[in-house]
């Protein structure tokens, strides 16, 4: 099916199934542990070895000799797969470091070796083993210091920026840092791998089935079809598990080598070098304005770096769309850095970007003398700045704004920092714009049903925690007129077809249509079958019906069930329409007037993010998503050695996260809303558009309460102490 | 910045890093000092395990998440970080809960384990994993095992009066107020973020508003 025209009434709009606060159907499994995820699967055929990777003891260099002698003799061990007995490996495009280093080192912790035994201890103690002699090069590992000789590698201008922004009346110029940032997901990366000759299965966990099939065939040499990747259960992702990573092509060698299954997990301590993480940025803002609090001009540029081929993080594109200014500058500039690869984590690009832009704007509002919200308003838009003859398709930012206003008590908010007490506590609120883009992806699925009248849907789309299992079954319920427990959802098998998968926050609104897609061809059938008229036929209390003529849907299928499968691309609507997400922000905290610890007391979001498939799955995404922003604001860091070249921190321990007593109780509001431009299911993604701009507005509210500026991501109480109201 | 330039580095800062980089010498110790690998000791151990005693005979350095997980089956308890540092191993053994990744197997000989399990299946729910259920507590459902055991363990903790970081009083009787919760509960990671609901379902369970 090709959606290229707004869509009109179709039968989601029924709203019977879809749009309810239903109970994830995977509860059961995850709450009993009875779901399976890649490195837990058993069968009594299936009895793997356990493989142990090594990684590099250097950042950039060459292995100058690896003695495996030791390892090797090692009781249990049953082989060693190094680069050197590999054989030819190839790397995906959407790899930069190889996965598989030696003998030229990329980075810190890149795999150089997987050590294979009868058991994990085994494993584990003979990796230790390995010798390895090291001919260090010197690398670049210092974001500020490389920030000069960094290219443009994004551009984005209107108007005469210079010129508007030294004829403002009121100008901002300020310089914002976000430190690096790991997804830190709780299962960490793993793979199960067992060849059956030239075939290859492999359970893991992935977020992008089709990206890893596909990657692995390219790095292996191997055909794509010889592979099967199975990912129904996904410990989080993030963005950490977009891509093939190393333990699913070590498995794959080491099974190879073993000549049996063999199963590799990466360790806690070597993920957080081994892997992607978010990267640091340096964010220099500039906003022009008038009296009267009109931008006139707004710039953002942005500097990050990355490995060789690398990409940057994109943190100016929402300032591209988010506010009004005739005259604009946004550039991304990528430096070199040879640490571990960056990549996209949670809302990549906006996520660093509104940490520091909501904070120019609060500042720019305080300088004009207007409330941040008003501000804000007076700066809203409606068309694409950059080409004004394009509307967004939804925009409901000041909604959001008011509504949240009013929700959170703004008017209680004293405008002068430093102002409120509450006992040994200062306390200040702070708001800040949520925005994310929706990204309309094509994604296939195949649907049937059977002579029990029980509906299974299959296709490879993943649940990574979002509820994908749950807003499948509902689309699929509510299309085919059945109550959801004549539903069955398989995901995750790259035997089915392939969805969107998940990432970008495009997974829900992309996977349902493309179920909704597959249903429509199934109601198709089945209508035909019965020789009743597609357009009369009713799908309702699991029957199908049309006149006076009805059969329930086991009836219908018949013996043989019937099937249908099809794919939902897309035309230009999302070229000729603006689709993006939007929220507000709203927290309190109270600030240590002795210490300096920052505790957060309220949050709230309100979010215009398109139709709502599961209002309680979704409020689930956003709070998660709240709290992913809470600990980039006040905690989250990887500490670069720049030295060395690494992430010293890299454990749970060293980089914190929020844990139940960072988190007070959250609330969530959804607006009304649907989007005829975005897909058949009127939807868009809410489980990124949550962690934009909650940085900036606990940042905010930290200001309110102390009077200090933070403007060096994560706050954290050394950098207010010395100047804390007395 | 020159780019590519071999250094010689001391000992001291290519000793920098954990694990394998330790093995990062300028010199290898020659393989006829280390004498042929001795075999790993192994030990008898009889844990019960959800009220089924089972007798293994381990590699003494297996924990007892591992034996749980790989030679046992159980794999409803979660290996997160493998070092105590996030809390989604946490089983119950003897009626407290513990990081099953922080103790060998062989020190829990005649325990009795009580892992995820063990305290409900899909067709018969605990309490509190219906509570889990009908809250949203969990997303990527991978540290909700133990986040549930945990939970089971704290209200057991409250009900036999043990005081928390947070209690006024250490003597007082505590409650299950959201905030003794929060802080009982800060040893079990979860990144989805699911703390808000998490709360609120034991709060269900056990809780008391105040």
């Amino acid at each position: 099916m090709k959606f290229d025209s707004p869509a009109t009434t179709n039968p989601i709009d029924q709203l019977k199934i879809v749009g309810k606060p239903t109970n994830r159907i995977d509860g059961p499994a995850k709450t009993t542990g009875t779901a399976t995820y890649a490195y837990e699967w058993k069968h009594p055929d299936l009895k793997p070895a356990y493989g142990h990777v090594v990684g590099a003891g250097i950042a950039k260099g060459r292995i100058a000799s690896i003695d495996l002698g030791d390892a090797q003799a090692y009781p249990g061990v049953l082989a060693i797969v190094t680069a050197e007995n590999a054989g030819k490996l190839g790397k995906s495009k959407r790899n930069t470091a190889k996965l598989l280093g030696g003998p030229e080192i990329d980075h810190y912790h890149q795999a150089i070796a997987v050590v294979i035994a009868e058991t994990f201890e085994q494993a584990r103690a003979a990796a230790q083993l390995v010798r390895v002699e090291y001919i260090r090069a010197e690398g670049s590992f210092d974001l500020a210091r490389s920030r000069d000789s960094a290219p443009d590698v994004q551009n984005a201008a209107t108007g005469d920026f210079l010129a508007a922004f030294s004829d403002a009346p009121i100008q901002l110029d300020e310089t914002y840092t976000t430190p690096d940032h790991s997804h830190a997901m709780m299962e960490p990366h793993a793979s199960l791998a067992a060849w059956d000759g030239d075939k290859l299965v492999v359970w893991t966990s992935n977020q992008m089935i089709d990206w890893g099939r596909t990657d692995l065939a390219a790095t292996l040499g191997i055909k794509k079809d010889k592979i099967q990747f199975i990912s129904p259960y996904i410990g989080g992702g993030f963005g950490g598990k977009l891509f093939l990573r190393a333990d699913v092509v070590l498995a794959a060698l080491a099974a190879r080598a073993a000549k049996r299954p063999v199963k590799v997990a990466l360790t806690r301590p070597f993920i957080f070098n081994n892997t992607t993480h978010r990267p640091a940025t340096i964010q220099r803002i500039r906003i022009g304005a008038g009296k009267d609090g009109k931008i006139t001009a707004i710039g953002h540029e942005t500097w990050s770096g990355d490995l060789p081929d690398g990409g940057p993080e994109t943190a100016a594109e929402q300032s591209r769309l988010l506010y009004a200014g005739a005259n604009r500058m946004m550039a991304t500039r990528l430096a070199l850095l040879d640490l571990p690869e960056g990549n996209a984590m949670r809302a990549p690009g906006e996520a660093p970007g509104l940490m520091a832009l909501e904070i120019a704007i609060d500042e720019m509002a305080e300088k004009l003398e207007i409330d941040p919200i008003e501000f804000r308003i007076l700066n809203d838009i409606q068309v694409d700045p950059e080409k004004p003859t394009r509307q967004f398709s939804q925009r409901q930012l000041v909604a959001c704004l008011r509504q949240g206003a009013e929700r959170f008590a703004w008017n209680k908010r004293n405008p002068r920092a430093g102002q409120i007490r509450d006992g040994e506590w200062l306390v200040g609120m702070g708001v800040a714009a949520a925005f994310r883009n929706n990204i309309p992806m094509k994604s296939a699925a195949r649907v049937r049903v059977d002579n029990r009248g029980i509906v299974t849907v299959e296709t490879d789309m993943t649940d990574i925690g979002t509820g994908s299992y749950t807003i499948i079954a509902q689309t699929a319920a509510e299309m085919m007129g059945v109550g959801l427990d004549m539903v069955t959802v398989s995901l995750g098998d790259s035997a089915f077809p392939v969805a969107a998968g998940s990432g970008g926050q495009w997974g829900a609104n992309s996977s349902t249509a493309g179920v909704y897609a597959a249903c429509v061809k199934l109601r198709e059938a089945l209508s035909h079958k019965m020789e009743f008229d597609p357009s009369d036929a009713v799908f309702a209390d699991g029957t199908i019906s049309a006149g006076n003529r009805r059969f329930t849907l086991a009836e219908a299928a018949g013996e043989t069930g019937v099937v249908a499968e099809d794919i939902m691309e897309y035309g230009d609507l999302a070229k000729r329409y603006q689709q993006s997400t939007f929220g507000a922000h709203f927290v309190e905290v109270g600030v240590d007037t002795a210490t300096a610890e920052i505790r957060i007391r309220r949050m709230l979001a309100v979010c215009a993010a398109g139709r709502i498939l599961n209002p309680k799955t979704a409020r689930s995404q956003v709070i998660g998503a709240m709290t992913m922003g809470a600990g980039a604001a006040l905690m989250e860091e990887l500490v670069v050695d720049k030295r060395v070249g690494f992430f010293v921190n890299h454990d749970l321990a060293g980089y914190e996260v929020p844990v139940h007593a960072d988190i007070p109780h959250q609330d969530v509001i959804f607006l009304d809303e649907t989007d005829p431009t975005s897909s058949p299911m009127k939807a868009k993604g809410v489980g990124e558009l949550g962690i934009c701009g909650v940085g900036a507005a606990i940042a905010n509210a930290i200001y309110n309460a102390t009077g200090v500026r933070v403007r060096d991501y994560p706050i954290t109480l050394d950098k207010l102490l010395d100047q804390m109201p007395a | 910045m020159q780019r590519g330039t071999e250094i010689a580095l001391s000992r001291r800062v290519l000793l920098v890093g954990t694990g394998a980089s330790m093995a990062v010498t300028a010199a290898p110790p020659a393989r006829a000092q280390a004498s042929a690998p001795v075999e790993p000791a192994r030990s008898n151990v009889a844990i019960t395990v959800n009220g089924n005693r089972h007798d293994l005979e381990l590699d003494t350095r297996t924990t007892l998440l591992d034996a749980l997980r790989e030679h046992l089956h159980l794999t409803g308890t979660k290996k997160g970080c493998d070092h105590g540092q996030c809390g989604a191993c946490t089983v119950i053994v003897e009626g407290r809960r513990i990081n099953s990744c922080l103790t060998l197997a062989v020190m829990h000989q005649g325990d009795s384990v009580l892992t995820i399990e063990g305290l409900g299946t899909p067709g018969n729910l605990h309490p509190l994993q219906a509570a889990f259920i009908e809250h949203d507590g969990y997303q990527c459902g991978y540290c909700t095992p133990g986040q549930i055991c945990s939970a089971v363990a704290v209200l057991d903790e409250i009900k036999a009066g043990i005081p928390s970081h947070v209690s006024t009083e250490l003597t007082a009787q505590p409650e299950a107020t959201p905030a003794e919760i929060r802080e009982r509960m800060s040893g079990n990671i979860c990144r989805c973020g699911a703390y808000a609901n998490i709360v609120e379902a034991i709060t269900e369970i056990g809780g008391s508003k105040a």
